[in-house]
């Protein structure tokens, strides 16, 4: 219960539910960044709905002191499609996994975000299945010894980024799972935005598949293998930011800032907007443990667009239907056509 | 008008009681859009109808080829009306091959009314008589009655001085044919023409092409000695119960049941919904309906149509979905959630043949067993079932009625048949309709007591919360759920505590249904016969007609198949046999037998057909022999 009068705080958003995460979990931290982001949204408890499928990160609903429903196994994108159609006024953000999003909730994810629903979705990727203790997921490294691989993952992985942006996505940002303060901004961002925002969390699972993203967190290599956006600033990384990518035509190239052939006016200008540019990102997927010639992982908002919801759009077509008075009951019964006996 | 001087000619007319018509033609030759008019004259007229489209499953098959067969059948008459017709009184045949496709469920000496410029070399040969074999000259149809009228030929010169080009006056020709029939039938133009005025609003020269063509046919038969041998006949006005009527199909009045509902309730409709036939009507006519707040969400798939629904239904909307068999298969894990979250959901099934893709065109009720126990875990809900078009729209409305009062999902069966006949609905008034309350949780202060969000009231009915409500805030889902909290819950006894709760709270449904009745003939006797859903209209006449035939027999219809009402026992035990005929084979029958350790006798067709009242008369002497 809330006082409508008063900021609520992170605490306020806390549920009397224990999480029962392993100690060590990802998951621990998003949650936390969660509640703070929604109490410096000024949300209300009571106008948000938190949907969530199946998998260790799906449980989300539960710690959260709002609405929430925790659904089935790749269906929380439908779930909260129907829900945010039926009451568009509501706050509806959604906990899946990169199982519950991208394998078996596939077909549901491209077709979310092309509609283009107000939601605010949280996509946890520890590119293994948790919860069923631990076989390889669709964004499993290929070569990674699982239960279900024990000679190494053949399949080829999903790009995230890629895979929204090329269904028609609006919003799609990439969080390190320990970045919390880049988090809570960004779910903030994600908010604001009106349209699916993706939010895509590498998030580490300390028991099934620890240290999967430590290319990018190893506080050794980080400064060369990961790139953070920023609007308006050049794309540069690197242990004393002296690295820029460029581009050499539709070729995005490593230059050395040292160089002083190389100018930062030469650089790419990050602009959230443009949506080629943000394919191109998408597309700096390299595994730093593949080869030594590789571009930076991207972190931050890739891309922002600007679209109609398909809630809006619905609920303007129901109002022309309604300019001249809502149907009544008698209208409905007797339809278009009737004659009379008697 | 000039109708008035042609209906005075003095002509030999024969009353009927009832006629069986099929118009069948070519894809192309308007054969639905004329059997519809013939349809609404004779409702406009007071006849009880019952109309049945038969067209080709796909949807641009070879002109003039028996695949290529559209028919549109339907049966008028003095009395009630329950079918289109177990075979048919009279045939249009606009060519060669739709004569081919239908004779065999021509009456013998039935009337067959021929366009025989659909009989030329070309249309014997697509049809598959051959060139050489004319029907019409062989003695084919030397048991029938043929009227051949060379109607393209008549169309082209009653429109002669119309300036319309060749092609659109052939298209007049099935509106000549109507003309034809409605001077057979000694019916009135008026409706006719008062559509083709609305219809061809904006281009007033084929509204007045189409009426020229259809008072032309009216013309001939006055004019022509073809039927002076035979005459006309005459089907007297039903004596229909006074009021305002509308023609409607089963799929129609399943959406209109659900918007209604939704009125009634003070709540949002939701549809969730994939296109699959033959339940796609209904998404059709509720995406039409956005001026009563309607909204339809045409999901990617069978999953996220039931799925987007339960979101919805969370989100305090009367919430639904619509599919036939094998979206009802996908469908059935969402079920199983909605079962377990214990929120209100309406589930249309229209059933066709199956299994898998089937007979997706054809009739059958052989998901009856799939709707009771096709989920995982013990998973009840309430199933009832529809029996006639307009039977759609109060099957729908009451599953809306059980899904909100008792926070459920329920799951509505029509099927194929039921979903394409049409007949006159007496439109009811607001206030007939039974009441639907949802009662939703009020908001709460900070200093009351937690919110229990699955305490149940004394049916084990819990409170919907809508979200929005300040105090209300709960978290729910699949996982087990400890009783009166919601909260996740692994303690075995609880799950079988919570277990028992829905299945009693679904049970509990029986207390509000009323007892089954004796739909026609005796409180005891011999043979019960009891049916469900689609197979109503044949079981009435077929008992009808064994009741005149001096039988001791009995129907009784079941609405409700889960839970069934309480006295259906009894009622059973008032005959020395139950029949019970289905199309399947024998899915009611094994769950009477299940619940009431009796054996009725069983009596299958599953041929994508529905039954015809001879078939179950049959039946019914074969088991009065046997007594």
């Amino acid at each position: 219960m809330t006082d409508t009068l008063a900021q609520l705080t992170a605490k306020d958003f806390t549920s009397n539910q224990e999480p029962k995460w392993c100690p060590g979990c990802g998951d621990f931290a998003v949650l936390q960044q969660l509640k703070n982001a929604m109490a410096d949204l000024g949300l209300k408890t009571e106008e948000v709905v938190v949907v969530s499928g199946i998998g260790c990160s799906s449980r989300l609903p539960y710690y959260i002191a709002t609405y929430g429903v925790h659904g089935i196994h790749g269906r929380a994108l439908a779930m909260a499609s129907g829900l945010k159609t039926a009451r568009p006024e509501l706050s509806v953000w959604v906990g899946t996994g990169d199982g519950d999003a991208l394998s078996i909730g596939g077909n549901h994810y491209i077709h979310t975000v092309r509609r283009n629903l107000d939601l605010n979705v949280i996509l946890f990727n520890n590119e293994i299945y948790g919860l069923t203790k631990g076989q390889y997921s669709p964004t499993s490294k290929v070569g990674l010894r699982t239960v279900t691989s024990p000679n190494g993952v053949v399949d080829h992985p999903i790009n995230t980024a890629a895979l929204t942006l090329g269904a028609g996505g609006t919003f799609f940002a990439r969080v390190m799972d320990r970045d919390g303060k880049i988090m809570r901004e960004i779910f903030k961002r994600a908010a604001e935005h009106k349209g699916t925002s993706l939010v895509e969390i590498y998030q580490n699972c300390p028991i099934f598949n620890d240290g999967a993203f430590e290319p990018f967190t190893d506080k050794d290599r980080k400064a060369d293998t990961t790139l953070y956006l920023e609007q308006g600033k050049p794309l540069v990384f690197g242990k004393n930011n002296d690295k820029g990518i460029r581009l050499d035509g539709f070729t995005p190239v490593i230059v050395d800032l040292g160089d002083s052939s190389v100018s930062q006016d030469d650089l790419w200008i990050h602009d959230e907007k443009d949506f080629i540019k943000a394919n191109m990102l998408a597309r700096f997927f390299d595994d730093p443990d593949a080869s030594e010639d590789f571009l930076p992982r991207p972190f931050g908002i890739f891309y922002v667009e600007d679209r109609y919801t398909y809630e809006s759009a619905l609920s303007a077509q129901i109002e022309k239907a309604q300019e001249n008075g809502e149907g009544t009951l008698e209208e409905l019964l007797a339809g278009s056509n009737t004659w009379t006996i008697g | 008008m000039s109708d008035t001087t042609i209906l005075n000619r003095e002509d030999m007319v024969t009353a009927k009681n009832s006629v069986s018509v099929l118009f069948a033609g070519d894809s192309g030759d308007g054969m639905q859009l004329t059997g519809t008019q013939f349809a609404n004259t004779v409702a406009v007229y007071g006849s009880d109808l019952n109309t049945f489209p038969n067209f080709p499953s796909e949807i641009r098959p070879p002109a003039g080829t028996v695949a290529g067969v559209s028919g549109f059948q339907l049966q008028f008459g003095t009395s009630s009306v329950y079918t289109p017709g177990a075979k048919f009184d009279v045939m249009i045949a606009m060519n060669a091959a739709a004569l081919k496709a239908n004779l065999a469920n021509l009456h013998h000496g039935g009337i067959i009314i021929t366009d025989t410029d659909g009989f030329d070399a070309k249309n014997l040969k697509l049809s598959g008589y051959g060139e050489e074999n004319n029907p019409l000259r062989d003695g084919t149809l030397k048991d029938y009655t043929v009227f051949e009228i060379p109607v393209v030929s008549l169309t082209r010169t009653a429109l002669a001085e119309t300036g319309l080009s060749t092609k659109n006056i052939d298209r007049c020709k099935n509106m000549f044919v109507l003309g034809v029939l409605y001077w057979l039938y000694s019916l009135p133009l008026e409706t006719t023409i008062k559509t083709l005025k609305t219809k061809f609003a904006k281009k007033l020269d084929l509204a007045e092409a189409n009426i020229k063509a259809v008072t032309a046919g009216y013309n001939f038969g006055d004019e022509t000695e073809m039927f002076s041998q035979h005459g006309r006949f005459s089907v007297a006005p039903a004596d229909k119960k006074p009021g305002l009527y509308r023609r409607v199909t089963g799929n129609e009045a399943s959406a209109i049941g659900l918007a209604a509902a939704a009125k009634k309730a003070g709540l949002n409709l939701f549809l969730g919904s994939y296109p699959i036939t033959p339940a796609t009507e209904i998404l059709q006519t509720l995406a039409g309906l956005k001026k009563w707040g309607v909204k339809t969400f045409q999901a990617e798939d069978e999953i996220a149509g039931v799925l987007s629904s339960i979101g919805a239904a969370y989100g305090g909307a009367l919430a639904a979905t619509n599919t036939s068999g094998p979206g009802l298969a996908l469908k059935s894990e969402g079920l199983g959630l909605a079962v377990i979250l214990e929120i209100p959901l309406v589930i249309i099934n229209v059933m066709r043949g199956g299994p898998s893709t089937g007979l997706p065109t054809k009739p059958e009720q052989s998901d009856l067993l799939m709707a009771m126990y096709g989920r995982h875990g013990d998973a009840p809900m309430p199933v009832i079932a529809a029996k006639s078009p307009v039977d759609c729209f109060y099957a729908a409305y009451e599953a809306a009625k059980i899904a909100v009062e008792y926070m459920t999902p329920v799951l509505c069966l029509t099927d194929g048949y039921l979903a394409l006949s049409s007949e006159p609905m007496l439109v009811p008034s607001p206030d007939e309709l039974a009441s639907i309350t949802p009662v939703f949780s009020p908001a709460r202060k900070a200093d009351d007591p937690p919110y229990l969000p699955y305490k149940r009231d004394d049916r084990a009915v819990r409170p919907w919360a809508k979200p929005g409500t300040p105090g209300l805030e709960h978290r729910i889902g699949g996982l087990e759920k400890q009783h009166e909290t919601g909260n996740v819950s692994h303690d075995p006894a609880n799950h079988e505590l919570m277990t028992k709760l829905r299945a009693e709270k679904v049970a509990r449904v029986a207390d509000i249904i009323p007892d089954l009745t004796i739909d026609n003939g005796p409180e005891n006797g011999d043979v019960l016969v009891l049916g469900w859903g689609s197979t109503y209209g044949a079981i009435k006449k077929a008992v009808e007609q064994a009741l005149e035939g001096g039988c001791s027999v009995a129907h009784a219809h079941l609405r409700y198949i889960n839970p069934f009402p309480k006295n259906l026992g009894e009622v059973m035990g008032h005959y020395k046999k139950v029949l019970i005929p289905e199309n399947n084979c024998g899915q009611l029958l094994s769950m009477i037998r299940d619940k009431f350790l009796i054996e009725p006798v069983g009596f299958s067709k599953v041929q994508g057909l529905p039954f015809n009242e001879m078939e179950i008369e049959a039946k019914i002497t074969d088991i009065l022999k046997e007594l």
